[in-house]
């Protein structure tokens, strides 16, 4: 069996990535390990009724041109805003963010009225360092290390993008993109639960506390996406972020691509240092002209293809990349809403996130319990009652409730997650009973993934929900090594579509997307 | 301001305070701030709509059938006991007076609601049948209850009603109140219309919120009911045409044909109807003026159009009953572009995830696929984004018509 494209790895990438090379005509097949795909965006009925979004478990980022390219709505994707931002405090209080900016600003003046007005300035400059940025995340990056006159041109053109910019904009991608959140978060408000909400997004996924330099970076990444052109908001799809994989991957079939689960691949085939096809664990192999690596870095560049075959300095690279996971999620099947005293029957809190972390000394002292090699003792937690906004999700009249949180590091100093696992998970669930008395009672079924679960299912490596860290030096130029940024390997006809190549890993597609425009380009009849 | 018999219930719900004004009676605007949070209500749980203020009329006798089949352009005789019909009423001269639906609920009785009062107008034409038209505007109120969980929580409360087919109608009882049921809606999605009457409104109200709690039933508004008509292309009286009766000059007014409910419009049999002899008229000679129909927006292009300005594209929020001109060519890029028809409606569909509407374009400019240019205003000056002529309604889920409900 022979075919023009192979992709390995049915995660959204792999399925994008696929859906556009089919559509272009090209014979695709998609080689997904597990039984079902979506990769870290998948649905899973953990408990009867129950749909857990086991791992990813919000939009925001999807590229927009994906949808309409793909048609994805025809297919079945739905992405609901997620209008609310929920942030219990220790002393029962609480802040409260809704869809409607007057309201806020009366909500934030009730802490400082000094912060709700700056919340509109600091909003409105984000807004335009978003704009701003958004361009680059829909071109393959220039090759920084190359002297081709084109690369020299898009190095160029780069220049003049950020030249282009309001200095205000650029200073403050800039700091973005090389400081900590709390330092920008310090200049703009004095209300610690308002910037422990607003750093939160700082640290997501990442071995940073709110202080570290490179919490600037994932901030911008949490506030850079958009639900129908409101910036830095996030959606739920209809059925999880498994819903939209799913939808994803009917696209890709209705366009031609094939897809086998169960299907895992063992190595990349090459002859004469070029890539001819795959072989399974099964001992099936399978031929092709070109062949795509949806996986990490480490697997792409380490697993599937003889380091030989690749440059000394890439494999030193791709070696010292860091994933080192410190996000973990633990879900819950509830019987009931939880009830948060101070707002008493009130349920419009529960429309979007919510977000303890009612502090970045709370954030900061978080990470130094993961700095030290173990899992916070008090973790902030990033929940949603994702059944308030889609019923489907659980039985009529019990909800489902998504909770990530961090800092779990991959590596435990002197234990490991097979020991700690049900101990974090009550950590984790007594942080949710300080804050909702009676949480407890309210558990049908409790799902906790650390880490070391989301390596060993999904096949990230050490647990990495980005496939590497957000971090500045692995990001656009880099991501995942200098001068390979462009979906493209040493191996001729071997290519990387991964959230490991620009720009990164949230469900953004663009990955997918970028690498079949490059595969396209260079495999143009 | 009147309200309507569900008032004192919808009144502490809606946290926004919006409230305007619709045929003399107070109506939400919004329940929360978020309009999509409403809308996707429609799309992916349950929502309910007050339509309370629509003029209803009970038409009952032996001419029923014949009065009716006089009355409506579309042919009423074919609307089978238990069935509802989606009809129009014209003048004389073959224009628009109004839309509207009529429940046939048995051999010799419809109920019909409208967006006008219509009693004088029904009277006026009923002379010489045996047949009574009755005002019922006050004796009941009606409850939308739209949306892909509707039939879950039509079940509970009405086990009977649960398996109407889509605009099918009966009689049943809600929590032991008489009601009539049919499965019809403004929303472009599985739904149900509820008459209730007025004096039993509160308690079938709350048997109604307790039954879809569950499945997240929530109010919606004029304005999350306004996008979800968009997505189903369906005509806003006032908003996509004139009424006939209270227009000035046969310019403003328009007829079946124009407004693209040709399909409604059967002159195969010799039934006579008020208009009949205009619109055989009319498509005897093709004296149509343009024809109403659906668009959307090239997405790209919207989004290149503000981009090149340093500003972001609205879509979020994006609703409009207001004219944007039609051109045939980009006038900023073509100087002899020439003005071919405008927009009448125009949003931003959050399911669709772009920007619809519907406008009135020359026939020759109809066909689905051809393109116009809208115009917009953007940082102070006009702009042309392509659009393109597309089939309604541009949502239109199975579920919304299908012969069962699982």
């Amino acid at each position: 069996m022979s075919y023009d494209a192979i992709v390995i790895g049915g995660g959204h990438n792999g399925l994008v990535n696929a859906a556009y090379l089919a559509k272009a005509g090209r014979k695709t097949l998609v080689l997904e390990r597990r039984h079902v795909v979506g990769g870290a965006a998948v649905t899973e009925e953990l408990h009867p009724g129950f749909n857990f979004t086991t791992f990813s478990y919000a939009i925001s980022l999807l590229r927009p041109d994906i949808v309409h390219d793909l048609d994805l709505v025809k297919h079945g994707m739905m992405v609901m805003p997620l209008t609310h931002h929920f942030a219990p405090m220790d002393n029962g209080d609480y802040l409260l963010l809704g869809p409607d900016d007057g309201e806020n600003y009366h909500e934030i003046a009730r802490h400082s009225a000094e912060d709700a007005e700056a919340y509109r300035d600091y909003g409105t400059l984000m807004d335009r360092v978003v704009h701003a940025v958004q361009p680059l995340l829909d071109e393959i990056p220039p090759n920084i290390v190359s002297t081709d006159p084109v690369e020299l041109a898009a190095v160029a053109r780069l220049g003049g993008h950020l030249r282009s910019l309001d200095p205000k904009v650029l200073h403050m991608l800039v700091r973005l993109l090389t400081g900590s959140a709390a330092d920008i978060l310090d200049e703009y408000f004095e209300t610690e639960v308002l910037k422990g909400l607003m750093a939160s997004s700082g640290i997501i996924g990442t071995k940073v506390g709110p202080y570290s330099q490179g919490s600037g970076l994932v901030l911008l990444y949490h506030v850079m996406g958009e639900i129908d052109g409101v910036f830095g908001e996030w959606g739920f799809h209809k059925g999880g972020n498994g819903g939209f994989t799913q939808a994803v991957a009917r696209a890709a079939q209705a366009l031609g691509a094939e897809i086998r689960t169960e299907a895992s691949v063992s190595n990349v085939i090459t002859r004469n240092g070029e890539a001819v096809g795959v072989a399974l664990e099964s001992g099936e192999e399978l031929y092709a002209d070109v062949v795509v690596s949806a996986l990490d870095p480490r697997r792409t560049f380490l697993q599937f293809v003889d380091r030989r075959e690749l440059p000394t300095d890439l494999v030193e690279g791709i070696e010292s990349f860091k994933f080192q996971g410190t996000s973990a999620k633990v879900n819950f099947a509830l019987d009931a809403l939880p009830k948060y005293p101070a707002l008493g029957d009130r349920t419009d809190q529960y429309q979007g996130f919510i977000n303890i972390g009612p502090s970045m000394r709370y954030l900061e002292r978080a990470f130094d319990d993961a700095k030290y090699g173990w899992y916070s003792s008090k973790p902030f937690i990033d929940g949603c009652i994702q059944s308030v906004l889609d019923p489907d999700m659980s039985p009529p009249g019990k909800h489902i409730m998504s909770c990530f949180v961090q800092y779990a590091p991959y590596h435990l100093e002197g234990s490991d997650w097979d020991t700690e696992k049900d101990n974090f998970g009550d950590t984790v669930q007594s942080v949710l009973e300080d804050h909702f008395p009676g949480f407890g009672d309210l558990i049908l079924h409790r799902e906790v993934v650390t880490p070391l679960d989301i390596e060993r299912t999904i096949g990230l490596s050490e647990g990495n929900i980005f496939a590497g860290e957000f971090l500045t030096p692995q990001m656009f130029l880099f991501r995942p090594a200098p001068g390979w940024n462009q979906y493209r390997t040493p191996i001729k006809g071997y290519y990387q579509c991964g959230s490991g190549t620009h720009p990164g890993g949230c469900v953004m597609g663009a990955p997918g997307k970028l690498a079949a425009r490059q595969i396209l380009g260079d495999t143009a009849p | 301001m009147r309200t309507t018999p569900f008032h004192e219930r919808i009144a502490p719900l809606n946290r926004t305070y919006l409230w305007e004004h619709w045929a003399g009676f107070v109506t939400a605007v919004a329940y929360q701030h978020s309009v999509a949070t409403e809308y996707f209500a429609t799309r992916n749980s349950v929502a309910v709509f007050d339509t309370s203020p629509l003029f209803k009329y009970r038409i009952a006798g032996p001419d029923a059938t014949a009065f009716l089949a006089g009355v409506f352009a579309r042919d009423i005789r074919r609307c089978a006991i238990g069935e509802g019909h989606y009809t129009v009423w014209c003048n004389d001269e073959g224009y628009l007076l109004e839309d509207g639906v009529v429940l046939r609920l048995g051999e010799d009785e419809y109920l019909a609601t409208s967006a006008e009062p219509n009693l004088r107008h029904f009277r006026s034409l009923a002379n010489g049948h045996e047949v009574t038209v009755e005002d019922l505007s006050d004796a009941y109120g009606i409850l939308a209850v739209q949306g892909p969980h509707s039939v879950e929580v039509i079940r509970r409360i009405s086990p009977e009603a649960g398996s109407l087919p889509y605009f099918g109608v009966t009689r049943t009882s809600i929590a032991n109140h008489q009601v009539v049921v049919s499965r019809t809606g403004f929303t472009a999605d599985l739904g149900y219309e509820i008459w209730i009457e007025t004096a039993d409104a509160l308690p079938v109200w709350d048997t109604l919120m307790d039954a879809g709690a569950d499945y997240n039933l929530i109010p919606m508004g004029m304005r999350a009911l306004g996008m979800a008509r968009l997505d189903g292309g369906m005509l806003l009286i006032n908003a996509d045409f004139e009424p006939a009766r209270h227009a000035w000059t046969d310019a403003q007014r328009e007829t079946p044909d124009e407004l693209g409910l040709a399909w409604m419009v059967n002159l195969a049999d010799d039934r006579p109807f008020v208009g009949r002899r205009a619109i055989e008229a009319e498509r005897a000679n093709g004296t149509s003026r343009w024809k109403t129909v659906g668009f959307h927006v090239d997405a790209a292009a919207y989004e290149a159009i503000y981009n090149n300005d340093g500003l972001a594209a609205p879509k979020e929020g994006v609703y409009e009953e207001t004219a944007h001109s039609l051109y045939d060519r980009d006038f900023n890029v073509d100087a002899g572009a020439q003005w071919v028809g405008y927009a009448t409606s125009f949003g931003f569909s959050p399911i669709l995830k772009r920007h619809i509407g519907l406008a009135k374009l020359p026939l020759d400019r109809c066909t689905p696929g051809l393109t116009a240019h809208l115009e917009l205003v953007v940082n102070h000056r006009p702009k042309y984004v392509p659009v393109e002529v597309s089939k309604t309604p541009f949502w239109n889920p199975a579920r919304k018509t299908n012969k069962e409900q699982a």
